[in-house]
């Protein structure tokens, strides 16, 4: 399969701190790609990187097939970036914006608004109104529209999500996955693991590493254990009790239930008689199948922390 | 349920010119409860928190919070309760040591009651070798542990959390959970926001705000019984999208500005 980018051993420090330690992955042309992890993993270093705004310290990195570092001028015209915070022109007017950014790359609105025309149908109404003026949503929709403008091969979104309610993000996703139909490869970021499902293929990073590559059914499919839902009245009770049970391996309070792992087969009469003995009976176990955020905890090395 | 209302909501109405940003909301929370307060971006959660939290007066209505009047008494209302957001919470360039006595000074404890909790905190944290580092070199997820725990530091008797979690990795979400669920045990009221739809499932009780008006408020387990759906997720999806089309979405656009 043709590779929109080839990333191999990228470093990059900034004084003591090192953002990204040994990042190597490839990103299939056309693919949605996510980059899943917390606030400081090192998503958006790797980001500005990606969009040649910052060199690596070591490693290479070839996108749509030039070396970034050398080709960064070629590759900006045919890269999309949208970043974490709305950088677009508060003072002037959405359309304004548009034209603008359309002008920089050498384009029309009109040549490619084909792309656009489902995302702008939103903003259109208030086309005349300045760009500081609009919603945290609407902002979102014209920094996407102006970062496809210009038709581009690679979409980079840092964090396009972050503090959006959950009918809106989905929303969004339903938006990229039209936006994959025009063949753009797109390359977003998220804080958000339960976005994971929604993108082909993701990178589980924290602290600057990479902790998994893979479809996320993969990523699911990699916890190594078997894992428990269990449920009571009175959960934060369960909770502490399930702590302290010696057959316990890990135990959080996931939503509405908690998930388990045991150093045991399968939960049986010594458990049950334990949590009588702790005064809970109305505790019910099963198995359940484990999440990303699931996985993503076994990576970080904290599974088997019972009392963290 | 029998338990003593911290937090007693009528009729209040909030508008800013002829934009009404809260329409008549009348809700109770409870002492020790875990209340869920969600809503789309612009559904007034955040007019809401402020009327709640003494910072804005409400056109109408009456806006009883730990026993106090919003609009008579926010200065008594800032004093009995606590509160951390996402965006700030503690002073960077102060130690956790200092933000704790600054903390603790302003809501006026005095230096011993100030020195022992600080001791019990840093120790209950686990914080106790790092009392004198900086806020600054922190990772965010210990920060906002922290921020928390300083949050309820004077035992307030209710505490607002404003996205408390976002950006944070799953296992501070889940440890960050768990201190919540220790302060609602202690009687401490958390009233809280999230855009995460599973934190919804850990609230006591949950309201969901569309269009400055409270569409629902029950258990996680009622209402999805209620709008026949899996998850709180869904019922959110339900109630923020009636009839999820581009047209609805139109029109709030035209009103959020």
């Amino acid at each position: 399969m043709p590779k929109a980018i080839e990333s191999s051993g990228i470093c990059k420090s900034f004084g003591d701190t090192k953002a990204l330690n040994d990042i190597t992955f490839n990103i299939n042309e056309g693919e949605i790609f996510g980059f899943i992890g917390p606030d400081g993993a090192g998503k958006t270093t790797l980001f500005r990187i990606i969009t040649t705004l910052l060199l690596p310290d070591s490693g290479s990195m070839t996108i749509l097939g030039l070396d970034s570092t050398v080709g960064y001028k070629k590759l900006r015209e045919n890269m999309g970036y949208m970043p974490g915070r709305f950088s677009l022109y508060l003072d002037l007017t959405v359309e304004e914006n548009l034209n603008f950014y359309a002008s920089v790359f050498g384009t029309t609105v009109k040549k490619n608004f084909e792309l656009i025309s489902d995302i702008y149908s939103h903003i259109e109404p208030f086309r005349t109104r300045p760009a500081g003026k609009l919603s945290g949503g609407m902002k979102q929709k014209l920094a996407l529209s102006c970062a496809l403008i210009h038709r581009p091969r690679l979409l980079v979104l840092d964090e396009p999500t972050t503090g959006v309610d959950a009918v809106s993000r989905t929303e969004f996703w339903a938006l990229l996955r039209k936006l994959k139909q025009y063949g753009i490869t797109i390359v977003v970021s998220t804080p958000y693991m339960d976005e994971a499902m929604r993108c082909d293929r993701v990178a589980l990073i924290q602290d600057g590493q990479m902790l998994s590559i893979d479809s996320p059914q993969n990523v699911r499919d990699g916890f190594s254990r078997k894992l428990f839902s269990a449920r009571a009245g009175d959960k934060y009770r369960l909770l502490l009790a399930l702590r302290d049970y010696p057959g316990t391996l890990s135990v959080y309070p996931f939503g509405d239930s908690i998930h388990l792992t045991l150093s045991e087969e399968k939960p049986g009469r010594q458990l049950s008689e334990y949590l009588s003995e702790k005064g809970i009976n109305d505790a019910t176990i099963v198995e359940t199948e484990a999440g990303i955020e699931d996985r993503f905890l076994e990576l970080m090395g904290m599974d088997e922390i019972k009392n963290p | 349920m029998n338990r003593d209302k911290v937090i007693k909501v009528r009729n209040l109405v909030k508008k800013f010119g002829s934009f009404v940003a809260n329409d008549n909301l009348s809700f109770d929370v409870y002492e020790g409860e875990i209340f869920g307060f969600l809503g789309a971006n612009g559904a007034g959660k955040t007019t809401a928190i402020r009327i709640l939290t003494g910072l804005s007066e409400p056109t109408s209505g009456e806006v009883m919070v730990a026993g106090f009047d919003a609009r008579r008494q926010p200065e008594e209302i800032k004093k009995n309760i606590g509160y951390m957001c996402q965006k700030f919470s503690l002073y960077e360039d102060l130690t956790i040591r200092e933000n704790i006595m600054l903390y603790g000074g302003i809501y006026g404890l005095d230096r011993n009651t100030i020195r022992e909790r600080t001791g019990q905190l840093l120790d209950k944290l686990r914080f106790s070798e790092y009392g004198d580092r900086l806020i600054s070199s922190l990772p965010l997820g210990v920060k906002q542990k922290l921020a928390f725990a300083v949050a309820v530091f004077h035992k307030p008797k209710i505490v607002f959390l404003d996205e408390p979690t976002g950006g944070v990795d799953p296992l501070t979400r889940r440890q960050f959970w768990e201190m919540i669920y220790e302060t609602a045990s202690g009687g401490i009221t958390v009233f809280v926001t999230t855009h995460y739809m599973d934190e919804a499932e850990y609230c006591d009780r949950v309201s969901i705000m569309n269009e400055g008006r409270i569409e629902a408020l029950d258990t996680p387990a009622e209402l999805k019984r209620l709008y026949n759906a899996a998850t709180v997720e869904e019922v959110f999806v339900k109630i923020a999208r009636p009839g999820a089309n581009s047209k609805k979405e139109n029109a709030d656009n035209n009103r959020i500005v």
